[in-house]
């Protein structure tokens, strides 16, 4: 069967359209909560094929993109579909879809009349919506546009329910986020001012006239903007804050995918605008202490979830050494690390939430004797937990080597220096889980410090945490169906990216590939007659 | 280019000012912080605006406008004041359901982050 040639764009505005579209459907549906989650499962579930298909279009005949309007390039608003973009919108569907169908489980088996469902669903697409078109964005301002849906949809995510903990987790969340969107509008500011363009083809033709110091302090602003969305040290310490308090779903799908969209935006300004290898040294030194920051301040918690947000922060480091290291190996290796850090977080915060069904607490002076009490919840929690730890064979080590491999071919002192970093930041990360395992599934419930106390009910979205004796409580009942399937989808997945780490890390080698060599970008964006004369004459 | 000098002065107080009232802990000194210092953006945003390098208007052909403003300054600043004008109502909203529930507004510190700070340190960090 032949496709037609240009199916890549037709199908490039969709991962947009169908979740803003499907909002509007489950608002309007909010009285019949069986119509809003099917209608929002279906939506999704086309999202994620539509990201495959466009993924596999992308790699097969290279990237593509479209001008929305019809308004010829550079005027126009243009969505860019190249593999960096395909995989990241793919990695994210499925985990949306996954913690969708969490969500709608355990609404269904734990909700109440109170929970606030019907604003959970439109709110949710919306996040979608957003992260989609910051990923498909070829444009400056359309990137903060995208950046903006998303925040303010996670905004409301974050405080559902208005309990006092929320509000004052999501009051800071939220400042610290809206300052980061006013730095970055700064330095949108500054890099128009610069080039006079937003698009960022154009822009990236035009940056290589501006003067390199002025040019460095551009990129600096854009990187505080897109550092504090990473959380990248020493912009970090608003995650672990606000992060937790959200409910299970929602934590999940913000620990996989809203510090990814930042690690994105910091690859592409790195690649495309400016390649020239400004703030190397700066992101390689930042990406070491956020390993070992964040992997010490995990060490040190008895929550999970709060443990669970401090490593994320810490692998984030991974990601910034590979950016570091400016090389397509080092790129190939953040490529890969990204797809197996989101569904490995987001694999661990489903399975903290269904923790915190089963045994009434997310605490590690609470929990004990998971693994008697349920040896399914041990071993959904072990594969994870090991992945995670980087042990072999899976997807984690193999990030980590390819990581390790670039950083030791590079062979400079600091890139030493981090491949020394990492390796003993993934020990920790082992024993900071094997921490978990010991006090949450191989002790007895006894041996607790609070072991007695349990929260009252488990609590769908609502936070409605009222302690009382674990004897008492009343019995959960065996995991929900609903709740199982996807976290055991998601550590399906985590293993398919061991079983084809072949074809996948050859993927994201031809990833790095199409991001070193910028004129394939230009080229595609501008077309090949403009690109003559628009870097001839200006 | 050449920016007025008056308008990059008066950006840097502002943004100074409204850094200043985001240090706070009452959470209405941090939203009037907050909404200065996207004004403050969004003056410097009008001033990049204008005559240079081509920005992308159709028929443009010359790198100075001739009596026209720069629409896409324009554009940008719009969309800006109402991204912070809607989220300005909802930290509003925040500031009113903290003071609803607590009879204050005042941002308190993670109750888990002094728990692990005030941790004694002869303490068996293994329990």
């Amino acid at each position: 069967m032949s496709l037609p040639h240009d199916l890549i764009l037709r199908l490039a505005p969709l991962p947009v359209l169908i979740p803003l579209l499907t909002a509007a459907l489950t608002l309007i549906t909010g009285r019949r909560p069986r119509v809003q989650q099917v209608i929002s499962v279906i939506a999704l579930s086309c999202v994620v094929a539509v990201a495959g298909m466009l993924l596999y279009l992308a790699d097969r005949n290279g990237m593509a993109a479209l001008q929305v309007g019809g308004w010829h390039t550079p005027i126009g608003i243009t969505l860019v579909v190249d593999r960096l973009s395909a995989a990241m919108l793919l990695v994210s569907a499925i985990v949306l879809l996954a913690v969708m169908v969490y969500a709608v489980g355990q609404g269904i088996s734990d909700g109440t009349e109170r929970q606030p469902t019907s604003i959970f669903q439109p709110t949710y697409l919306i996040l979608t919506a957003g992260v989609s078109i910051a990923f498909l964005a070829g444009d400056l301002f359309n990137l903060f546009v995208g950046f903006e849906v998303l925040l303010a949809a996670s905004f409301v995510l974050l405080t559902l329910g208005a309990s006092a903990d929320r509000v004052r987790a999501g009051v800071s969340y939220v400042m610290v986020s809206m300052v980061s969107s006013l730095i970055f509008l700064i330095g949108i500011a500054l890099a128009y001012a610069a080039t006079g363009t937003l698009n960022l083809a154009q822009m990236a033709e035009r940056m290589g006239a501006v003067p390199s110091g002025v040019r460095g302090a551009i990129y600096a602003v854009l990187l505080v903007a897109f550092g504090i969305k990473a959380a990248v040290f020493p912009l970090s310490n608003w995650l672990p804050d606000s992060y937790p308090t959200a409910p299970a779903p929602v934590t999940a799908v913000f620990a996989g995918l809203l510090t990814k969209v930042g690690v994105y935006a910091i690859i592409r300004l790195h690649t495309l605008l400016f390649p020239s290898g400004h703030f190397d040294r700066v992101l390689l030194i930042c990406g070491l202490f956020t390993m070992l920051v964040g992997i010490f301040g995990a060490i040190a918690q008895s929550d999970i979830k709060r443990l669970l947000s401090f490593t994320l922060v810490s692998h984030i480091g991974y990601l910034m050494f590979g950016i570091g290291l400016n090389t397509a190996a080092g790129l190939a290796g953040t490529v890969f690390y990204v797809a197996h850090h989101i569904l490995v977080q987001t694999t661990l915060f489903l399975v903290v939430g269904l923790i915190e069904r089963q045994a009434g607490s997310a605490s590690l002076e609470r929990l004990g004797g998971l693994l008697a009490a349920s040896p399914a919840l041990a071993v959904l929690f072990g594969i994870p937990a090991l992945n995670l730890g980087g042990i072999p064979p899976f997807s984690g080590f193999l990030g980590k080597v390819t990581l390790l491999q670039a950083g030791v071919a590079e062979g400079s002192v600091l890139a030493w220096v981090l491949v020394g970093g990492a390796v003993l930041t993934s020990l920790l990360t082992l024993y900071a889980m094997a921490r978990v395992w010991s006090k949450a599934f191989w002790r007895a419930r006894a041996q607790a410090p609070e072991g007695e106390l349990a929260d009252a009910a488990p609590s769908a979205l609502i936070d409605e945490s009222v302690d009382m004796l674990f004897d008492e409580r009343p019995d959960p009942g065996r995991m929900p169906r609903l709740m199982l399937a996807p976290t055991v989808a998601l550590i399906g997945v985590g293993l398919a990216l061991t079983v084809f780490a072949g074809p996948i890390l050859n993927i994201a080698a031809r990833t790095a590939g199409d991001l070193t060599d910028r004129s394939t970008y230009l080229k595609t964006v501008l077309g090949p007659a403009d690109t003559a004369q628009a870097g001839g004459g200006r | 280019m050449t920016a007025n000098l008056t308008l990059l002065i008066l950006i840097g107080i502002m943004v100074a000012c409204a850094v200043y009232m985001l240090l706070e802990r009452a959470v209405s000194k941090m939203l009037l912080g907050m909404i200065l210092f996207g004004n403050a953006v969004n003056l410097l945003i009008l001033t990049v605006g204008g005559p240079d390098g081509r920005p992308p208007i159709v028929g443009e052909t010359d790198r100075v406008h001739h009596g026209t403003a720069d629409p896409l300054a324009q554009a940008m600043v719009l969309t800006s004041i109402v991204i912070t004008m809607g989220l300005a109502a909802f930290v509003l909203a925040l500031a009113y359901r903290s003071y609803a529930l607590r009879a204050t507004e005042q941002v308190e510190n993670d109750p888990e982050d002094v728990k692990v700070a005030s941790r004694r340190e002869g303490e068996d960090p293994e329990q």
